[in-house]
């Protein structure tokens, strides 16, 4: 006699920990996610702290580096250990700030419009389209411009670049419940608009808005960076990982490090989140469908 | 059985998906113009038996058999090319599904054309005369407007009917269907089986009808092979092997059918199921699930003598 | 197909005009007041102010202005710059063109190359291939574009000198501008090797645009194709005696591509944002740098054309596939 079937997340959890890749990016990532964390602590260094005498040193492998500076330096004698690491909070509680920021007004939104098809849905999904017909970066320009750069705005910006994705998403998952005939039964049962979307939809429709979810996560990170290199995001002397790649560019030749480090760590954290994305896709989408 | 060269003669034909026997030794032998039915369930290998047949079995599935001839050539000792000559012009097959069994992004038309095409050389104005003359074979109304239509814009009977078409393009001296009315409608069922009778008697095309539906065996076959769990366990004339089935399973197959169940609260069915994989029985197959299996079923496997493959026959005196 | 395409324009009405009002409104919601930021002035005396406040009809109601801005729009006037006193329509015309060319090329290269890796990795699929090229493809998704760039420059244009660092050709050459795209001025021109510097010059930086497109190309079409290698007909097609090339090519291949081709009209998306940041790296003198010097100067009537543009741009590409998608999909189109 077989066992009872594991829950829906169990079996979900077992097939996303089959995927080396995405396991391996897990564990990249919270080791990223500890760093930045544990910032202030690890940092050897005050990020922002000028050592006028040290500027441009080269990592402590390299002719001429030390101890003291084990990642080297940037142009203006500050710590690159240092600002990666507190530059990893910066980058990681943006994306995690513009997802929540994204997702939470945007769902809602998405199951208000699935729920009023013929009143809300119109005017909220029409509004949709224009923020849509603009790629999110330049709408994420547009927002910086009106707003003025910074790091509380730098959020908000790609949160709104965002969020006409996730109340696409949460309105077509939310559409193609509410046909399904458990829907129906409960509000013959007399269930109220606000206990069918949240109690009965909702926890149905996760699956591909948990997926969007991680991978918005990514594209927050790289969409930071690539407003700080601009010089319309974080600001100096904060120590955004797009922002150290600014002013890193004259000094491309002779101080390659200052260049190579700070895109490294946008790549490594952009990938792993992407990696794990890729791995809730394929662990998530057809377990919990099938549980409903 | 004639002597001469048959039109299909397959002897010992294995097929394994990894640690799956799909088919298990079966022997199989075809004259031309002859109508041959394979009933069994799904998962007794009587497609997987033709699919092997047509050279459709794809990794990881791995055929082998000790011949394998069509036309008193050995399929399994041709080169790619000359295989490839002779699957959709001298033996074609029709596929149970038609709608996605066609190709979507192009008009039926141009799927027929492609079959003349390849095979035939035929090509422009030939071509489309050639398709239109199919399209009416197969009784298909309105040929010119419909050569031009796309599969989803065709119903269901008429999908099949291009399947047909296309099939007998270069008409060919066997042709395979697999479950082609399955999908259908009764009386489309009706009109395409009417069609197949009739394409068969008419240009002496030997016809292979795969199917789980006794009704259809009866009424278009000439003689039945019944599979289990990927051997084939009774051979024999239609209207005979109806009358007085010898292997407990095709004994099975006729008790369950709702005709001879009249008035009984509950089909009879063979308690049990089909073995999968893992757990194939050392003896005959069915012995498990078989009401009259002694010790010797359960420890041997029974050869096939004389069309049945089975120590204890029905309808034998006992030795 | 004319009923289609009407069809689908009048539904982009609502969104194109909500796009212009949000071009419209942008300078309008920029803190300050909008005159001295039209006028790039502060501290305007009360008399000058009401007289341009008159001139550039700010003093009227909203509603009217809205209706002014769109009559404009639609008679080519895109403002004037408040930096260089000219029609920001002139200065489009001359670097709409070298952003087209730029994200053109990345687009092309983009999609030969991202059918041709998917194709062969789904071939063969779970081969080192397969893995090597869907893992390059996962990076070249997550990479910074600018970054990368950056990278680039380093190794071929500083280490190895093989592509040139900036600008569209070399210096030495003066090519009369004819269409504005290097690549057929260069020719028309008739100088020996200008052609030759344009294309070194537009290597480096297509490169660098395609790369995230072409690393989505190549998934899409892997994945695509795996799919469509399952299906029915696909065995028909190898129960017709085809041989595997054509089965591949004309059977598989054509329906794979279908949604390999909405991919792509979402991608224009991603490279004209890409393209803002590739034009600031290789100093590309196309509409994107144009749009991010303009925000640092506060030259906001070209940030306005810019970003309308930018939308217009994108809803018309995406326009543009989609009338595709309705002859490339035969169950799009309506029945007989």
């Amino acid at each position: 006699m077989a066992a009872a079937p594991a829950s829906p997340w169990r079996e979900s959890w077992r097939s996303f920990a089959a995927n080396r890749g995405a396991l391996a990016a897990l564990g990249v990532f919270a080791l990223i996610a500890l760093a930045a964390l544990l910032a202030p602590w690890l940092a050897p260094h005050d990020p922002v702290l000028q050592y006028r005498d040290h500027m441009l040193a080269p990592p402590m492998w390299a002719d001429g580096g030390s101890r003291a500076f084990p990642l080297g330096t940037d142009e203006l004698g500050r710590d690159m250990l240092s600002r990666l690491l507190w530059g990893g909070r910066i980058s990681l509680g943006l994306g995690l700030a513009s997802v929540l920021l994204s997702m939470l007004p945007g769902v809602l939104l998405g199951l208000v419009a699935a729920f009023h098809q013929h009143a809300l849905a119109p005017v909220i999904m029409r509004v949709m389209d224009v923020m849509l017909a603009l790629p999110s970066l330049l709408l994420a320009i547009c927002v910086i411009t009106v707003l003025g750069p910074g790091l509380a705005n730098t959020a908000i910006a790609i949160a709104i670049g965002a969020l006409p994705g996730f109340t696409r998403l949460a309105r077509a998952a939310a559409l193609a419940e509410i046909g399904r005939d458990y829907v129906t039964a409960s509000r013959l049962a007399g269930a109220g608009t606000g206990r069918l979307m949240f109690a009965a939809v909702l926890p149905n429709c996760m699956a591909p808005l948990i997926v969007n979810a991680s991978l918005s996560f990514s594209s927050a990170i790289l969409s930071a960076a690539g407003l700080g290199f601009l010089g319309l995001g974080v600001q100096a002397p904060l120590a955004e990982w797009g922002t150290m790649l600014a002013t890193a560019r004259d000094y491309m030749e002779r101080a390659g490090w200052v260049v190579t480090l700070p895109g490294l760590a946008i790549l490594v954290s952009v990938l792993a989140v992407n990696l794990i994305g890729d791995g809730l896709r394929d662990a998530l989408d057809p377990k919990l469908k099938r549980a409903a | 059985m004639s002597a001469g060269t048959a039109l299909v003669d397959i002897r010992g034909l294995t097929v394994d998906f990894g640690s799956l026997r799909a088919v298990d030794g079966v022997d199989l032998r075809l004259e031309a113009g002859e109508r041959l039915g394979i009933v069994g369930e799904s998962g007794s290998g009587k497609s997987v038996t033709m699919l092997a047949l047509m050279q459709l079995v794809g990794a990881p599935g791995v055929v082998r058999a000790d011949k394998l001839e069509f036309l008193g050539r050995d399929l399994l000792e041709l080169s790619a090319r000359e295989r490839r000559a002779v699957i959709g012009r001298d033996m074609a097959m029709v596929f149970q599904d038609a709608l996605s069994a066609l190709n979507p992004s192009y008009t039926v038309g141009a799927q027929i054309a492609e079959v003349l095409r390849e095979h035939l050389g035929l090509r422009g104005a030939a071509a489309r005369a050639r398709v239109l003359e199919l399209l009416e074979l197969v009784e298909i109304p309105d040929a010119k407007r419909r050569a031009d239509a796309y599969p989803h814009q065709l119903s269901g009977g008429m999908n099949q009917r291009v399947m047909i078409a296309m099939a007998i393009a270069c008409s060919p001296r066997l042709l395979i269907a697999d479950e082609p009315t399955t999908a259908l409608d009764v009386t489309i069922q009706a009109q395409i089986m009417a069609l197949l009778l009739r394409l068969s008697t008419e240009q002496g095309m030997g016809l292979v009808m795969i199917t789980h539906d006794l009704a259809v065996v009866a009424e278009l076959t000439q003689r039945v092979a019944v599979m289990y769990a990927g051997q084939l366990v009774e051979e024999g004339a239609v209207p005979a092997l109806f009358d007085a089935p010898r292997h407990p399973y095709t004994e099975a197959l006729l008790a369950a059918i709702p005709e001879h169940n009249r008035g009984a609260a509950r089909l009879q069915a063979l308690p049990g199921i089909v073995p999968g994989a893992h757990d194939r029985p050392a003896g005959c197959l069915l012995a498990p699930r078989c009401a009259y299996a002694v010790e010797r079923c359960r420890a041997e496997r029974p050869p096939l003598a004389a069309g049945v493959r089975c120590f204890l026959p029905r309808g034998e005196p006992k030795p | 197909m004319l009923q289609f395409l009407f069809k689908r324009l009048a539904a982009l009405l609502p969104t194109l005009v909500g796009v212009t009002l949000v071009a419209f409104g942008l300078i309008r919601l920029v803190p300050g007041d909008p005159i001295e930021i039209m006028m790039g002035e502060r501290g305007l005396d009360a008399q000058t102010h009401a007289e341009v406040a008159h001139r550039l009809g700010l003093d009227r109601p909203l509603w009217a202005q809205y209706l002014h801005y769109v009559n404009q729009l639609v008679h080519g006037d895109l403002g004037q710059s408040l930096v260089s006193h000219a029609p920001v329509a002139d200065e489009f015309k001359v670097l709409f063109p070298a952003t087209v060319e730029l994200a053109g090329f990345a687009l092309l290269l983009a999609i030969v190359l991202g059918l041709l890796l998917g194709l062969l990795a789904s071939l063969k699929r779970g081969s080192w291939l397969d893995q090597g090229v869907m893992s390059l493809a996962t990076i070249g998704y997550s990479i910074p574009v600018f970054w990368w760039g950056l990278i680039l420059i380093m190794f071929f244009s500083v280490d190895l000198s093989w592509t040139p660092v900036a600008g569209r050709i070399a210096v030495e050459y003066d090519v009369p501008r004819v269409t504005g795209f290097m690549l057929v001025d260069t020719l028309l021109s008739g100088e020996p090797g200008a052609f030759g510097s344009a294309v070194s010059h537009l290597l480096l930086p297509g490169l660098v645009l395609g790369t995230s497109t072409l690393a989505v190309i190549a998934r899409m079409t892997r994945s695509s194709m795996l799919e469509v290698l399952r299906e029915d007909y696909v065995r028909t097609a190898r129960a017709k005696g085809l041989s595997s090339t054509r089965v591949l090519v004309v059977h598989a291949l054509r329906n794979a591509l279908i949604p390999v081709l909405t991919v792509v009209g979402l991608q224009t998306g991603s490279l004209l944002a890409g393209a803002v940041l590739t034009e600031t790296i290789f100093s590309w003198p196309g509409i994107g740098k144009w749009l991010i010097d303009a925000i640092s100067r506060r030259d906001y009537p070209v940030v306005q054309a810019g970003i309308l543009i930018s939308a217009l741009t994108f809803i018309a590409v995406n326009l543009g596939v989609d009338l595709l998608y309705g002859v490339v999909n035969p169950r799009m189109r309506s029945n007989h």
